[in-house]
């Protein structure tokens, strides 16, 4: 079990209907890749995010593939288009099996 | 006349181009505005002892933009995940007592003056103290810790990076008169000493010669008002006296440690250097 993890999301809480909306996220995650041995020559077990997913009311906006050569706490950025006011889910996926979740509302005035 | 014309329609643009890059990111020109509300002083006027710089520069007008932008907004920043993690630990119960940082601090807030004028005498222990070290006393002589946080570990530089978050956009102000002149004379002497086999002082590269490239990196002032940094290249948060044993490596000589007296005098001296920049920390670097 990866430890600290905290996911942060920046969404804007408003905006208008068919705005494009700038996403960031940041998850704080060692992201081990597997290839690194410890001080007695064992390898250091892979522990890393492998998947992240964006969606909006149940919709999919982005689904990402993570490998072990990203580094230490994943950053996205991305942008969307708002057509109504509804909910925007983050989810990341780590190795273990863990799920990190968080959520933002989007008020469409 | 044409001449006037033309004068006027390159101001338009550049001014175009300017409101542009301010609509995308908050960074413009030369200006450190963090989060939008804490201005930066990245340039002041040397002081006497440092007039050999006639301006003293922040480590942040040495870097790209992109770095430069990614200190613009804490969200962007990675250094303010090691702020959050000192944030939980002051909260947290330390030691024997069952009292944490909070018991007598309340929050870090009460504590914005600390960073800016750090290293600084201490009356009790007869000896100028680095803001590690006063952290260290808290812990084992007011909180009973039998093993207080390491000098440069991570917990440590997490700490001086919430300090120093709190204190962003006050000057630095070491006093290096009085108690702590001997201490400041040590680290002036230090400054001008050629170290190592490749025989550098630290003023060879940082005031001889900043803003030349020193191969492949672009030599700053040295002034670690923006300390603790988190370095992309490490991908991680730096102490200032980690950064003078790499420097001192660099040289090809045998090191310092961390925490020692000289680099104690050195860190002083250094500060000092940098009196009427703001404080920056936790800064991004490459």
């Amino acid at each position: 079990m990866a430890e600290n993890v905290t996911p942060r999301v920046r969404v804007p809480s408003e905006a208008t209907a068919g705005e494009v909306v700038t996403i960031k996220t940041l998850i704080s995650h060692t992201m081990e890749s597997g290839q690194r041995k410890d001080d007695q020559g064992n390898v250091i077990p892979r522990s890393i995010i492998n998947r992240f997913v964006a969606a909006f009311n149940g919709e999919t906006i982005i689904d990402v593939t993570l490998e072990p050569a990203i580094s230490t706490n994943p950053y996205f950025e991305f942008d969307a288009k708002i057509p109504e006011s509804g909910t925007m889910t983050f989810t990341w996926y780590d190795d273990d099996g863990s799920t990190y979740e968080d959520a933002h509302d989007i008020t469409v005035g | 006349m044409t001449k006037t014309l033309r004068y006027a329609g390159l101001a338009v643009s550049v001014l175009a181009l300017t409101a542009m890059a301010a609509g995308a990111q908050e960074v413009v020109d030369d200006q450190l505005v963090v989060n939008g509300e804490i201005p930066i002083v990245t340039e002041a006027p040397a002081p006497d002892y440092a007039s050999a710089l006639g301006t003293i520069r922040s480590g942040w007008t040495f870097r790209s933009e992109d770095t430069q932008m990614m200190q613009a907004d804490d969200f962007d920043n990675p250094g303010m995940l090691g702020v959050e993690a000192a944030r939980a630990a002051f909260n947290s119960e330390m030691g024997t007592g069952g009292e944490s940082c909070a018991s007598c601090h309340d929050d870090p807030e009460s504590l914005s003056t600390v960073r800016g004028t750090y290293p600084k005498w201490d009356e009790e222990h007869g000896t100028v103290q680095t803001v590690e070290m006063q952290v260290q006393e808290c812990q084992t002589e007011r909180m009973g810790m039998e093993e207080p946080y390491g000098y440069n570990s991570t917990d440590m530089i997490n700490m001086v990076a919430l300090l120093s978050s709190v204190a962003r956009g006050t000057p630095v102000n070491v006093a290096i008169d009085g108690p702590a002149e001997a201490t400041w004379k040590q680290g002036e002497e230090m400054y001008y000493t050629r170290y190592g086999q490749l025989e550098l002082s630290c003023a060879n590269c940082h005031e001889d010669n900043y803003d030349n490239m020193i191969r492949a990196d672009h030599l700053s002032q040295g002034q670690i008002n923006a300390f603790p940094a988190y370095r992309l290249k490490d991908a991680a948060l730096v102490s200032v006296q980690n950064r003078f044993r790499g420097c001192i490596r660099d040289t090809m000589g045998e090191t310092f440690a961390v925490g020692s007296p000289e680099f104690v005098a050195l860190e002083l001296y250094v500060a000092s250097r940098g009196n009427g920049l703001s404080v920056e920390g936790p800064s991004v670097r490459n």
